[in-house]
């Protein structure tokens, strides 16, 4: 299990006070501090970790936001800032003694500049909100990570979300330009823009990806690119991992640049197949889907040339989609695939990411450690860019299953670290892989990034206890 | 001049620096040792020792190189797989007068990103992850060889940039891209700055994948062979896909012109500024909204004598002026605070570039971030003195 620290009874005893004081800011209903309300925020999507905030509130505007930090910087009470709550990693899992600052209410879209090809938004809207704002001016925002219905873009930019189609357009630090942000002492500032690189040290390419520990992010300029005239996918079947993993490797080398390149395993096939009936063989091992955009000519060249990279691997199926309802039959399996394994049983998503020329090896370790723990395993994920996302199926409540889950997790991304790859690759840390750290990075290396923690926010006041292992937290003075 | 040649020697050299108390230029190539303020520093630390190639995997588009690799010996490394870097790094000797060889290191210090830049990504964006030596001569990882990678801070993002105050870079993993099997350039003649951009917005709003977008105004067109402003647009694809893009390109552009095909490649050029080569005027490089860039330009043309042109869909003004005492500085960004954006001065004696801000001017809030930043990674204040700010 996931400690957290303990809460600081001084700050606690302060709780009325410091909502009488919020209340001054706020409308009474956006300050939260009733048992029953709270525990809608005592946690995300790592929800096998719960605690009840201290309080909560519901700012509608930067300056209000600006006023809470102060408040609560004076009070002592750490900030959990809070989109929509869909973190994997427990990235907004609250401290007994913290202020969750929830976005939701900051959702609108201030700006669209179809001329620049940006968007200007609150960063409380939800990542598709932000394609669907754009989409009759045919454009979109490609960063697409598979909460996107929900996710908010303040969780994106904290975890530099990714998606699945990423392996053309990038994940969300190569599509924001520009970002607003209350500062740790309460200074409202604004980072880049409109405009692309801006000067002086990356602080833009910092702060995303910080896990909300650099200052609470309002408003986010990003770029927006055209829509394709059309996409199509084609799907594999292959009789090994192995293959299906080099047929990866060939596709990407070859340059035929695909949005999309997902794979899925055995034991993902069955599930998905049994839950949406996509067609998808049941007789293969591996199965890849691959999409390519663009005019009709252009995506029947594309799968063409795909299929012919392809073929040397000897798949035993190719399902070449004809038209939109043939795509979203291949790609049914492949979205139903998490909802399908959370009918079976409870599950924990991981997130490693690994070389593609490991994909492979990788397979076959996680079928034997799978067998070691005595638990299920299916793997479903981004295979362009060597992003895993193991499925350990486990029971929530036998105490006994979800330690081994835990532990299974815990040594998949050893594995993924051994193999010279990450401990995540776009869920981000958050209380999830905090402790893992120093199997990536040596103390040393976890220091000089905790000195630019201390540079931001050297009271540590924002998001507490996450990305860093809690000792080297609890002594960093000392450091 | 030390030129260690493992970065256990640099580490060593900064450590020795730090007891010394001995300020360091770093460098490699030397070709951009012009950018930024002038640095007072006793010595000089060379990355160029460090040239081996850790890693190159062609299925996977990853590159790991030491620092000090020069830009030719990689191109020629990448040109085998008929691969290439994602950022078109410029090579500046021409532009600055200097010699030496560019390398990655230097690029990746600098930022510096070329026309591809508007469609793949500045250097930040292929920076994988890199291996440096802090100012307290520690050495230290961040990022990875992945393609995704979320595991702690983006530290990478920040020494890119960061010009060598932050730390030594001693290798750097990217992301490389596959060469395509036609690239292809289209012209249109005669646009006036307004129109161009206009142009090049139209044309970056069809799904082409655009590779690069450029306007060279007339009075700077001869660098190009012409006598005419020219907005430029590369087309990149597999042969039926360019021309298809093409004539998708031609349809949109229609009421601006005739959209032809040269045969002429105008994209070096444009990549090291060479229309501002070989002259002594003062150069800046703005970082504007596209729309607002020509409005800017002709604002700073009623104010003072200067020439420019665009690249990135007219969000990168390339501005040569007289230099004078201050290279027109303070008029320079009173039109640019105008619109907002940054200006950097790119080029200017040492004297001018001692006097005034090199580096758009941060907000307080922002300098005593990036001070505390600078404090975290190089208490001494050995590296690069001076270099991003006085």
């Amino acid at each position: 299990m996931i400690e957290m620290p303990e809460p600081d009874e001084s700050v606690i005893a302060k709780r009325a006070a410091l909502a009488a004081q919020l209340r001054a800011v706020l409308p009474d209903e956006q300050v939260i501090d009733t048992a029953e309300e709270l525990k809608a925020y005592e946690c995300d999507a790592l929800n096998s970790y719960r605690q009840p905030p201290m309080l909560v509130v519901l700012p509608d505007t930067t300056e209000q936001v600006a006023k809470i930090v102060k408040l609560c910087a004076a009070a002592g009470a750490p900030i959990v800032p809070r989109g929509s709550g869909t973190s994997l990693a427990g990235g907004s899992l609250p401290t007994a003694d913290a202020v969750v600052l929830g976005l939701s209410r900051m959702n609108d879209v201030l700006e669209v500049d179809t001329e620049n090809r940006v968007i200007r938004v609150e960063t409380g809207i939800t990542n598709l909100a932000v394609s669907a704002n754009i989409a009759h001016e045919g454009f979109f925002y490609a960063p697409d990570p598979s909460s996107q219905l929900a996710c908010a873009i303040g969780g994106n930019i904290a975890m530099n979300s990714g998606g699945a189609h990423c392996l053309k357009y990038g994940v969300t630090t190569n599509n924001l330009l520009g970002v607003k942000m209350v500062m740790a002492d309460g200074e409202i500032v604004e980072i880049g823009g409109a405009h692309l690189d801006a000067g002086g040290y990356d602080l833009l390419g910092l702060i995303c990806g910080s896990e909300g520990q650099f200052g609470i992010v309002t408003e986010a300029t990003l770029k927006i690119l055209p829509l394709a005239e059309g996409a199509r996918p084609i799907l594999f079947g292959f009789d090994t991992n192995e293959v299906a993993g080099e047929a990866v490797a060939a596709i990407i080398k070859a340059g035929l640049s695909p949005v999309a390149l997902e794979f899925m395993d055995k034991p993902a096939i069955t599930v998905s197949e049994n839950f949406a009936k996509a067609g998808y063989p049941l007789d293969v091992e591996a199965l890849l889907i691959c999409e390519v955009e663009g005019s009709e000519e252009e995506i029947d060249e594309q799968l063409t040339r795909i299929e012919a990279v392809v073929a040397p691997f000897k798949p035993s199926t190719v399902k070449r989609s004809a038209n939109d309802i043939e795509s979203a039959k291949i790609w049914a399996g492949r979205k139903a695939a998490f909802g399908a394994i959370g009918q079976l049983a409870d599950y924990i998503c991981l997130d490693g990411c690994v070389p593609l020329s490991e994909l492979a090896s990788v397979l076959s370790e996680t079928a034997r450690l799978a067998e070691k723990y005595d638990l299920k395993v299916a793997n479903v994920f981004h295979a362009g860019d060597g992003n895993l996302h193991p499925l350990i199926m486990y029971e929530a409540n036998d105490p006994n299953s979800a330690r081994k889950a835990e532990e299974l997790g815990a040594d998949l991304l050893r594995l993924c670290v051994e193999k010279d790859g990450c401990l995540t690759g776009e869920h981000g840390v958050g209380i999830e892989k905090r402790e893992l750290m120093l199997t990536q990075f040596n103390e040393r290396e976890l220091r000089q990034q905790m000195a630019v923690k201390d540079a931001f926010d050297a009271g540590w006041m924002f998001n507490p206890a996450k990305v860093f292992p809690l000792e080297l937290i609890e002594t960093r003075d000392a450091a | 001049m030390l030129t260690p040649d493992s970065e256990a020697d640099v580490a060593a050299a900064i450590r020795d620096a730090v007891v010394s108390k001995t300020p360091l230029e770093l460098t490699a190539g030397g070709t951009r040792r012009a950018l930024g303020r002038p640095v007072q520093a006793a010595q000089t630390l060379s990355l160029s020792g460090l040239t081996d190639v850790t890693l190159y995997e062609p299925g996977e588009l990853t590159l790991v190189v030491q620092a000090g690799m020069t830009i030719a010996a990689l191109n020629k490394l990448l040109d085998a797989e008929n691969q290439q870097l994602t950022f078109e790094p410029p090579d500046y000797r021409a532009l600055l007068a200097s010699t030496g060889e560019p390398t990655i290191g230097g690029a990746i210090a600098v930022a510096a990103s070329g026309p591809r830049r508007l469609r793949a990504g500045a250097a930040r964006d292929a920076l994988l992850g890199v291996r440096y030596v802090n100012g307290q001569g520690e050495v230290l990882r961040s990022g990875g060889r992945v393609m995704k990678n979320v595991t702690g801070y983006d530290l990478p993002k920040l020494m890119c940039g960061a010009y060598g105050t932050l730390g030594a870079i001693t290798e750097i993993g990217l992301k490389v891209i596959p060469k395509v099997e036609v690239v292809k350039t289209l012209a249109v003649l005669g646009l006036d700055d307004a129109q161009a951009v206009a142009a090049m917005s139209a044309a970056l709003k069809t799904p082409t994948d655009i590779s690069a977008a450029a306007h060279v105004s007339q009075s700077v067109s001869k660098e190009l062979g012409l006598t005419d402003a020219v907005t430029l647009l590369r087309v990149e694809g597999f042969e039926t896909q360019a021309a298809y893009r093409i004539t998708v390109l031609q349809n949109a552009l229609s009421a601006f012109g005739a959209v032809e095909e040269i045969e002429s490649d105008p994209w070096p050029a444009i990549r090291d500024v060479m229309m501002f080569a070989g002259d002594d005027r003062a150069m800046w490089r703005l970082s504007v909204k596209p729309t607002d860039a020509p409005g800017l330009v002709a604002a700073l043309q009623t104010q003072i004598e200067c020439e420019a042109f665009y690249d990135w869909g007219g969000g990168l003004i390339w501005l040569a002026c007289d230099e004078g005492a201050d290279a027109q500085e303070p008029i320079v960004r009173a039109a640019l605070n105008d619109v907002g954006g940054h200006a950097t001065l790119m080029r200017a004696s040492d004297t001018v570039r001692a006097a005034v801000p090199v580096f758009q001017p941060e907000p307080k809030p922002i300098a005593a971030l990036s001070e505390r930043i600078r404090a975290e990674f190089d208490p001494a204040g050995i590296l690069n003195p001076g270099r991003m700010r006085g």
